[in-house]
């Protein structure tokens, strides 16, 4: 059983249909990219996931759990946490009460200072600067920040969007390389990407989006070596 | 030594708007609404009091815990019923407009019960005046209630913001609803919350705004309630310490003016400050500009 199940996804903006039925699957241990261009709906799929936003139609399944009508607030406790595009990090909090936020619903003292240890071994820059305010980080430090952040809830499935915007190429290497080694330590990943060669290059499966349908999905390494997908979001 | 005493007594009654300002503030910051109805429940808030003392013949304390949980209870309701659907309204004039909606009601619902006759606000603060300088500067004990409730209540909340789960959760529904919601924030519930808190704080406002000038009648919280609104824009709105500084020094400014200038003139002096802050400076004192990296 997959742990995350999206079935025939309807979501509107007023009249405006934004995703026009979608299904897809997130295996326990696998990174999963969802690549398309601008407006393909990738992060409206991810608002919906988590409960920001209501599908008219469809059904989102978290193992084994029906959670379509779970409200966003209940959604980071059963495991799942949503790095959101454009981080919002909470720019007038410091760097450590970002990281307290993202532990939130966690009760257990002594688990919370464990878990900020480890957020800080991966992102030793955030320790650097845990007193500083987030607004005031360089974007790449936002981004491991908003990661460390989902990371405190000890999700085991991280939704990322866009992790890689705004961002020089060597900060991307960075910021995928964490993610690579994120998920080599047991997180499950979706990943929601318009860099898709990068994209592609980390997933091991992956679906291709357009104008709020999946036009395409298999294996990430059969996708990056096809044609149309190269010369349509590769620009090869 | 009348400079004194007049310094005095504006800080006291800056302390007043102040308490006020901190429940538009707050209501401001989290929810980002302004909530005219805020004077109204400074009224029905002292109402409560009145008649806990007269009616219900209940001491002080009680009569004042009583308006507390009274105002509590309808600041949620307030927010419940009137603000919470127009939240994603699509114009935010939405909720403004049901604000003014509801001071009027609260207005009228307390014309109907406690009708338009003006009453006296009896003075149960028996304590003995301070006096000083020989008899020259005499401070009257609902004079440094006034002031020493302001200064517990301003650190009691910046405590409760800075220290608890709850007011960390403000501060983060106050920068970004979605971010917070990711975190497993319930932005309802701290909405709520802050209306709670508002509103609380409404109700012991009330209680000194008619110790210190005791006369009450249904339109009694719209004045103070404009002006602890200005002093809130004043301080920088969305900031809780702005609310404080703002307060006092409205206060201040309004009791010199009437001293000095003429008693007249002195509320729209207080709104000419307004303006001119607005001008110059239009995030108020402490206001901040937010400045993000991307």
């Amino acid at each position: 059983m997959a742990m995350l199940e999206v079935k025939d996804l309807q979501v509107f903006y007023g009249m405006i249909q934004a995703i026009k039925g979608i299904s897809f699957e997130v295996n326990e241990g696998e990174t999963v990219a969802l690549i398309g261009a601008n407006g393909a709906g990738k992060t409206t799929i991810l608002h919906t996931v988590t409960g920001l936003l209501s599908p008219k139609k469809g059904s989102v399944v978290f193992e084994g759990k029906e959670i379509t009508k779970i409200p966003a607030h209940k959604i980071v406790s059963l495991g799942m946490a949503h790095v959101p595009e454009g981080r919002r990090v909470f720019a007038q909090l410091s760097v450590y009460q970002n990281l307290k936020m993202g532990a939130y619903t966690r009760k257990d003292k002594a688990e919370i200072d464990e878990m900020l240890e480890t957020v800080y071994k991966r992102f030793p820059r955030l320790k650097e600067r845990q007193n500083q305010m987030a607004g005031t980080l360089s974007g790449g430090e936002q981004q491991m920040l908003a990661m460390g952040r989902a990371l405190m809830s000890k999700p085991k499935i991280v939704l990322l969007d866009e992790p890689s915007m705004g961002l020089s190429p060597i900060l991307v290497n960075e910021i995928f390389d964490i993610i690579q080694s994120l998920n080599k330590a047991g997180t499950t990943v979706l990943l929601v990407e318009q860099n898709a060669k990068k994209a592609l290059s980390i997933a091991d499966r992956a679906y291709v989006l357009e104008t709020g349908r999946i036009v395409q999905s298999g294996d990430a390494q059969v996708l990056l070596n096809d044609e149309s997908i190269k010369k349509a979001y590769l620009g090869e | 030594m009348s400079f004194l005493s007049y310094l005095i007594n504006g800080v006291s009654l800056g302390s007043i708007y102040a308490i006020i300002a901190l429940g538009y503030t707050m209501v401001y910051g989290i929810a980002k609404m302004l909530n005219f109805a805020h004077g109204d429940v400074i009224m029905i808030g002292a109402f409560i009091v009145l008649n806990a003392l007269n009616v219900m013949n209940l001491p002080l304390i009680p009569a004042i815990l009583v308006a507390v949980v009274g105002c509590t209870v309808l600041g949620i309701v307030i927010e419940r019923v009137a603000y919470r659907p127009l939240r994603n309204a699509s114009s935010p004039l939405a909720v403004l407009i049901t604000a003014i909606g509801v001071s009027y009601l609260l207005q009228n619902v307390a014309l109907l019960i406690f009708g338009a006759d003006t009453v006296s606000f009896p003075n149960k603060i028996t304590l003995p005046a301070l006096s000083l300088a020989d008899g020259n500067l005499v401070i009257s004990s609902v004079t440094i209630i006034t002031i020493v409730a302001c200064i517990v209540i301003m650190a009691g909340l910046m405590l409760f913001i800075n220290k608890t789960k709850a007011g960390q959760a403000m501060l983060a529904v106050s920068e970004d609803k979605g971010a917070a919601q990711l975190m497993g924030i319930n932005v309802d519930g701290t909405i709520a919350l802050t209306f709670a808190i508002g509103s609380a704080l409404a109700a012991i406002a009330g209680f000194l705004l008619c110790t210190a000038y005791p006369s009450l009648n249904p339109y009694t919280g719209s004045m103070p309630g404009i002006k602890a609104f200005v002093a809130a824009v004043f301080g920088g709105i969305g900031s809780v310490p702005g609310a404080m500084i703002g307060g006092i020094l409205l206060g201040i400014i309004e009791i010199f003016a009437k001293a000095y200038i003429s008693s007249q003139m002195a509320d729209a002096i207080v709104f000419a400050v307004l303006i001119v802050v607005l001008l110059v400076k239009p995030t108020g004192l402490l206001g901040k500009k937010i400045q993000e990296k991307v």
